[in-house]
């Protein structure tokens, strides 16, 4: 039995120790707003982990536990099977991971989970580094993004998680972000009422590792939209389905000049950099008019 | 320790529990971080309710008569992030302290 000392807000905590300006209360907040109370949560080390509790002291109004990196698609497997096993076909399991947690240590039993289409949502947050530990580079950190492990500059591109989940052939997949946050809810409420492994990829700026003032979170999340560094699309029985086209599609300077990270990129990287994005929206494009 | 819950069926009504569980909803005092706080333009705001939406602790409240939006002072982070997103510009961060947010 959960006793409540605070009132809360949704199903979480009023009060979290998340950065000034770090999103991932609100992404946890509508998420569970959407999914309801019959819930249970999986998450991994991370920012994140500190929603599944600390000692006796909870943060969610809905039980969860905290795996390790590498196996949360795994605990979750466990538990929607022990679910199925019981008759519960109702319980929702959620997996809510960061980038490090997804894109590299948990990548295979997130990679299995697909294959065996496991009735879970994965949902991850993207901070495109290990925040948590201190910014060190992940393997979705983006070209010339400067980390501790990667300080002059990210050499190669980050990962392509959302194709790696689409080249799964999963029920449904999402890219969504903080900057748009009733898209968020929408795309949350679409993968809730589906069966089988669902994945959304939710891009989180961290004003710590990114280098920008906590008040610029969403106009940064906004310009990575614009910019197309971050494009939002939906995958559903294989057909793509992609947001409205960016705006200033490949031009990625007004995005870098807004973070910290970003200082040591120069022409070639930026050029580098719009080309890649550019080159994968064009792809994206191709796959969507299929 | 076990713990009577609600149980699907086929399963016993209570349950072990091994390791440590978290059975108490607590928060942090975020407010104490706070260098700065929004102060709203009643006469500007329209409320949208954009400031509530994107704040991170979920410290704003619009209403819908009256003061257009009260905040929860033991939790806004003072991030900034509601005055940046007001489409109306009706939020504006003061120092935390000043005279103007003790008057």
């Amino acid at each position: 039995m959960l006793t409540y000392k605070v009132q809360p807000k949704g199903a979480v905590s009023p009060g979290m120790n998340t950065c000034q300006g770090c999103m991932i209360d609100v992404i946890f907040r509508n998420a569970l707003d959407v999914l309801g109370p019959d819930t249970v949560l999986v998450i991994p080390p991370g920012c994140a982990a500190q929603f599944s509790g600390c000692g006796p002291e909870a943060s969610v109004t809905v039980p969860g536990i905290q795996g390790n990196l590498e196996n949360s698609a795994a605990i979750a497997t466990g538990i929607a099977r022990g679910f199925r096993h019981q008759g519960n076909e109702h319980t929702h399991v959620v997996v809510i991971a960061g980038d490090g947690g997804t894109v590299d240590i948990g990548l295979q039993s997130l990679s299995g989970a697909m294959e065996r289409n496991e009735n879970i949502l994965y949902i991850c947050y993207d901070n495109e580094a290990y925040m948590n530990t201190g910014v060190q580079g992940s393997s979705s950190t983006p070209l010339a993004a400067s980390t501790t492990t990667t300080p002059a500059g990210k050499p190669v591109n980050s990962k392509d998680l959302i194709q790696i989940v689409m080249a799964h052939h999963v029920p449904y997949a999402a890219t969504a972000s903080v900057a748009n946050i009733p898209d968020l809810r929408r795309k949350v409420e679409k993968a809730r009422d589906i069966r089988g492994c669902r994945v959304l990829h939710v891009m989180s700026p961290c004003p710590t590792g990114w280098g920008y003032p906590p008040a610029k979170t969403v106009e940064v999340a906004r310009e990575a939209i614009n910019s197309g560094a971050w494009v939002l699309l939906e995958y559903e029985e294989g057909k793509i389905r992609l947001g409205k086209k960016p705006s200033d599609l490949g031009h990625v300077e007004k995005y870098f000049a807004l973070q910290k990270r970003f200082r040591n990129a120069d022409e070639e990287d930026m050029r580098r950099a719009g080309a890649h994005i550019a080159e994968r929206y064009a792809w994206l494009e191709k796959m969507a008019a299929l | 320790m076990s713990t009577p819950r609600n149980t699907p069926m086929n399963t016993p009504r209570t349950r072990k529990v091994l390791g440590p569980c978290s059975h108490v909803l607590v928060a942090a005092r975020t407010g104490s971080w706070r260098t700065e706080r929004p102060k709203a333009d009643e006469a500007l705001c329209v409320r949208c309710g954009t400031c509530a939406r994107y704040c991170p602790t979920a410290c704003i409240t619009v209403h819908r008569e009256g003061p257009p939006l009260s905040f929860d002072w033991d939790y806004c982070k003072g991030c900034g992030i509601c005055a940046n997103e007001c489409p109306k510009q009706a939020l504006t961060m003061i120092a935390e302290g000043s005279e103007e947010a003790c008057p």
